[in-house]
């Protein structure tokens, strides 16, 4: 997974006079919070790392590519999900409970959720800036056409846009369709055509090269 | 003489709201706007572990921000953790002997492990897939998950998940109360009448019991 940082602060370590008010308060509480006992700041940076390295959307496009080319995986994912995808080792916090909503000709999936940020992060990681705006929980619900034209993405007029607004805590993961042209295509190969979009059902797949 | 608690007041509730822009698509992989978010992120996980406050508890306290509509979402966790923190007092002592801080070595279980809502059936289920429901349609004073542009429409049960930790009394200290948790689809002409998109629209959302009722006309 890439990770690249867009660090819009400046590093100066060395020189806090250059630190944003909520650079500043964010170190603040994490002082006292150690300080006190109730942090470990090594927990911290594990953490972090977590979700830099080892939970992102490349987890979920490993469970597409499996449903792609293994029915009985597919099978499994359609009467409990969250049992298919812990046996690829993914699960646990927001994915205790998950859903796999299937693409189909006839149907586009979009998942959303217009109370706070319910993700599935255990497949997809961290949500991104845009899932957690004002502009796609208020539209994703009421116009998901026109907010998928945002993303690159129109549809077929015919075909009807079924959005889920994860409420509670279950969690919902868009199986796309696989992309034509992909028979020869190992499992491997076909996870690298599964964007993280295609599994919010904000993007397709990319066809192979 | 003590006042009363001021009703609870979410900002959070965008579903359908008018007015918003454009989506900013972004990169996969972009994951941070400034240093400090990692921080935040981490401190906010962390510091739940402890287990002071549950989920709900936090959501209700982030959606209650009275700047919630100008912070970004990071931000709204972290002023959110710092109001929760303080309301406790626990910037003012030194953590206890028994206090569940969460070390490194405990991190991958931990997150693995997550916390699961599904509780043993309180009750047998008063709706099957199929069923065709109207949702509470009033003013709730209390955190809850049933959002505003679904209040008081007409839908059908399309998959009954058991009982879940009810989120509307977790968040307010009334305990668990486990309820039977249902997703049910709306049609769009029922949440947006002839708008242009409604016709070809449908929308679910994952409702508890008694945020339903039978819907009679529609059976």
């Amino acid at each position: 997974m890439a990770h690249d940082h867009h660090d819009h602060d400046h590093e100066h370590d060395h020189d806090h006079s250059d630190l944003s008010p909520m650079e500043l308060r964010v170190r603040a509480l994490e002082t006292v919070l150690a300080e006190k006992g109730y942090v470990d700041p090594a927990a911290l940076d594990a953490l972090i790392e977590t979700y830099e390295k080892r939970i992102g959307p490349r987890n979920g496009a490993r469970v597409v590519a499996r449903a792609w080319v293994d029915p009985a995986f597919r099978d499994w994912l359609r009467r409990d999900a969250t049992a298919a995808i812990a046996s690829l080792g993914y699960s646990g916090r927001q994915g205790e409970h998950m859903v796999v909503v299937e693409n189909t000709p006839d149907q586009h999936n979009l998942v959303v959720c217009t109370l706070c940020s319910c993700y599935p992060w255990p497949v997809l990681g961290l949500p991104p800036t845009w899932y957690k705006s004002a502009p796609y929980r208020a539209r994703a619900v009421r116009e998901p056409r026109a907010v998928l034209a945002e993303f690159g993405l129109s549809l077929p007029e015919g075909k009807q846009v079924r959005v889920w607004d994860s409420t509670a805590e279950v969690r919902y993961l868009v199986l796309p369709e696989r992309p034509p042209g992909t028979d020869g295509l190992d499992e491997e190969a076909l996870a690298a055509l599964v964007t993280r979009d295609s599994m919010i059902g904000t993007g397709v797949p990319r066809r192979p090269a | 003489m003590t006042t009363p608690a001021p009703p609870h007041v979410t900002h959070a509730d965008l579903g359908g709201r008018r007015g918003y822009g454009r989506v900013l698509p972004e990169p996969e992989g972009e994951l941070w706007h400034a240093r400090w978010e990692p921080r935040a992120l981490a401190l906010t996980l962390a510091a739940g572990a402890l287990g002071h406050w549950n989920i709900d508890v936090s959501r209700a306290t982030r959606e209650a921000l009275p700047d919630y509509a100008r912070l970004s979402y990071y931000e709204i966790w972290f002023h959110a953790l710092e109001r929760l923190l303080r309301e406790r007092g626990l910037l003012e002592r030194p953590a206890a002997a028994g206090e569940r801080v969460l070390h490194a070595a405990d991190v991958a279980a931990v997150l693995a492990r997550g916390s699961p809502t599904a509780r043993p059936d309180p009750a047998p289920p008063r709706f099957a897939v199929g069923d065709r429901v109207r949702t509470f349609a009033g003013e709730v004073p209390h955190h809850t998950r049933l959002p505003r542009y679904t209040r008081g429409k007409r839908g059908v049960v399309v998959h009954h998940h058991g009982a879940h930790v009810f989120a509307d009394a977790h968040a307010s200290g009334r305990g668990e109360m486990p309820q039977h948790l249902y997703t049910v689809v709306f049609e769009g002409r029922e949440l947006w009448g002839d708008e242009p998109e409604a016709a070809t629209t449908a929308v679910s959302i994952d409702a508890w019991e008694p945020y339903l009722q039978p819907d009679a006309e529609g059976a």
